[in-house]
């Protein structure tokens, strides 16, 4: 085991901002909001001029479906919980709340992420889409009709982060396999286990015909 | 959760700054993936955390004719889906496209997925008594112990290894390039990177709580490689035992040389297997030969309580992971 102790203990975020004025410079530069509260006291290893956020709440920008929307939240707020107990973005569901059902599955910039497992302030700057994005001008998208149609849902709990899921391998690829969709899916898992007729929905989607 | 403080920096250099030289209080974030379950379960309690998303040199692959170099930042879909560390490295992109599910991959990377904490459920239950948070015994010892260590000599916590990547890299010959304070810079051996923890100041690696691994490099040595897994569920999930092997030649009847055999979730850390190589070295790769490596590589096994099983499966998937990475039929898929 190394030991390597730091010696050189940086300025404190609050000497910095003081002596520089650059609060708004260092904010505009990470296009992060310093936050409320002031954390220069828990910066034991110093760090230069990067500015602490919380562990207050700061303000935060998303744009989710398509939208800029602001709140404020503690950097342990996950994304998940910002989009639902915030911003009141519903459609993603919390059930084990530790990356493994897929229930919370979101789009981040086209790929989808368990927003379970991310802090709300980190997804700044990207595209969040969630199953909301699934139902325009009174229409609903191809994949919750095909879910419909046949019956792929009981409880429906974990409907949003498969149509998700699904959106997303459909979007990269419209002539993606029935295979290939599934293995889009391998993050998502249903307790009420309607696999099979979430299947046909699949097939039904690829104009494949299921044998 | 517990609250903490959070830092955004976007140089290696001012990230390393941020570090304390004891584990604890601070504590890197990348993917997330792992840090904020632990965060969630108070197993990591960070005051301060520092993300590592926003250092734009960490995120890039580079293949050169002697080596190629994965920045710490890139995400395990990138490299399972990269061309050329495909066809250079299979031990590395067959196990990185095995790894969870889209998702995991997506936010996953691999510093994160090499430094990644170990998956014993005593660990993971902040009620249970463990060695790695203070306990004065590790309790999979005498407990429920089937998905952990059978190679457990001297070892006083029995955890298995987690990471499926470490086993290739391993077997790969490849090294991560670590920063510390002052700009200090070194490179190590992934074979050595790795150490059993024994207390709650130790991690599963033998990085300082200051240091951070930027990329990792992999000889270019045109070495046939593969990974093989057994897994309970195909998906979100850890293997229960995996192999990764590499050797020059070894196909069509050819000798095989420099053999590395690399075992996975069966010890505290990566088991590169020395007797499993020599039963192999100067040989070809054919069934029997295999099945010879997969015999040599459990000897000296001393499984706990529940865990005798893994024993054979690691006999197998040895066998399998050489004939995948010889080129031979897929017996098992017929
Ligand atoms: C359902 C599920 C299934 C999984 N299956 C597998 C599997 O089969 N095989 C496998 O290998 N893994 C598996 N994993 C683990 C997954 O691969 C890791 O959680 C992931 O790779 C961690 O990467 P991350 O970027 O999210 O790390 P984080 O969670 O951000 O970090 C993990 C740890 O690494 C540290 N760290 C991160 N980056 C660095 C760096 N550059 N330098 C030093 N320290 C760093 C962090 O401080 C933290 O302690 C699975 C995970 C889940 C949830
Ligand atoms: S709630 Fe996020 S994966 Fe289960
Ligand atoms: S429909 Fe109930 S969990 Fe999937």
């Amino acid at each position: 085991m190394i030991e390597l102790e730091t010696t050189e203990a940086g300025p404190s975020r609050r000497q910095f901002l003081q002596g520089t004025g650059a609060a708004v410079t260092a904010t505009a530069l990470t296009g992060f909001a310093a936050s409320d509260t002031p954390a220069a006291e828990l910066q034991p290893g110093g760090g230069g001029q990067v500015p602490a956020v919380g562990p207050g709440a700061a303000k935060i920008t998303l744009n989710v479906n398509g939208r800029d929307v602001q709140t404020s939240v503690e950097p342990r707020v996950t994304l998940l919980d910002a989009l639902r107990n915030y911003l009141d973005v519903t459609g993603c569901k919390r059930v084990c709340d530790r990356a493994t059902c897929g229930a919370c599955t979101v789009m981040l910039d086209g790929k989808v992420v368990y927003s379970c497992t991310m802090l709300a302030i980190e997804a700044q700057g990207k595209a969040i889409r969630t199953a909301e994005s699934l139902y325009n001008d009174g229409k609903a998208d191809a994949i919750p009709v095909a879910f419909a149609r046949t019956d792929a849902q009981q409880c429906g709990f974990c409907t949003p982060g498969f149509v998700v899921a699904m959106k997303a391998v459909l979007e990269a690829n419209p002539q993606a396999t029935p295979a290939e969709v599934e293995r889009g899916l391998q993050g998502n898992i249903c307790r009420c286990g309607t696999y099979e007729q979430m299947r046909d929905a699949i097939y039904s989607l690829c104009n494949t015909k299921r044998v | 959760m517990k609250n903490f403080a959070y830092f955004r920096p976007t140089t290696p250099e001012q990230a390393v700054a941020l570090l304390e030289a004891r584990w604890g209080n601070t504590e890197m974030l990348a993917g997330g993936t792992d840090l904020l379950t632990l965060q969630k379960q108070y197993i990591a309690q960070p005051a301060r955390v520092v993300s590592l998303n926003a250092i734009g040199g960490l995120k890039t692959i580079a293949v050169g004719e002697r080596s190629a170099s994965i920045g710490a930042g890139v995400t395990l879909a990138t490299i399972s889906s990269h061309a050329d560390l495909r066809r250079l490295f299979p031990a590395l992109t067959m196990a990185a496209s095995e790894i969870g599910g889209p998702q995991i991959r997506n936010m996953g990377t691999l510093g994160g997925n090499l430094c990644q904490r170990n998956r014993c459920w005593y660990f993971r239950d902040e009620h249970s008594p463990c060695l790695l948070r203070g306990g004065n015994s590790c309790s999979a010892i005498e407990g429920e112990n089937k998905y952990h260590a059978i190679f457990t000599q001297n070892h006083r916590c029995v955890i298995a290894s987690p990471s499926t990547l470490a086993t290739g890299l391993i077997a790969l010959g490849a090294s991560a390039e670590v920063l510390g304070p002052q700009n200090r810079r070194r490179n190590v051996e992934l074979a050595k990177f790795y150490t059993a923890p024994v207390g709650p100041n130790d991690r599963e690696h033998s990085l300082a709580a200051n240091e951070l691994v930027t990329s990792v490099t992999i000889p270019v040595r045109g070495l046939n490689s593969a990974a093989y897994e057994v897994r309970q569920r195909q998906a979100s999930d850890w293997p229960i035992v995996q192999v990764a092997v590499a050797f020059s030649g070894g196909r069509n009847g050819e000798k095989a040389t420099g053999v590395r055999i690399v075992l996975g979730q069966v010890s505290p850390t990566p088991l590169l297997s020395e007797t499993a190589a020599r039963a192999l070295e100067g040989r070809p790769i054919n069934e029997a030969n295999a099945t010879a490596a997969g015999r040599a590589a459990v000897e000296g096994a001393k499984p706990l309580g529940q865990n005798g099983y893994k024993i054979r499966l690691v006999e197998v998937a040895v066998k399998r992971a050489l004939m995948l990475a010889a080129g031979l039929p897929r017996y098992w898929e017929a």
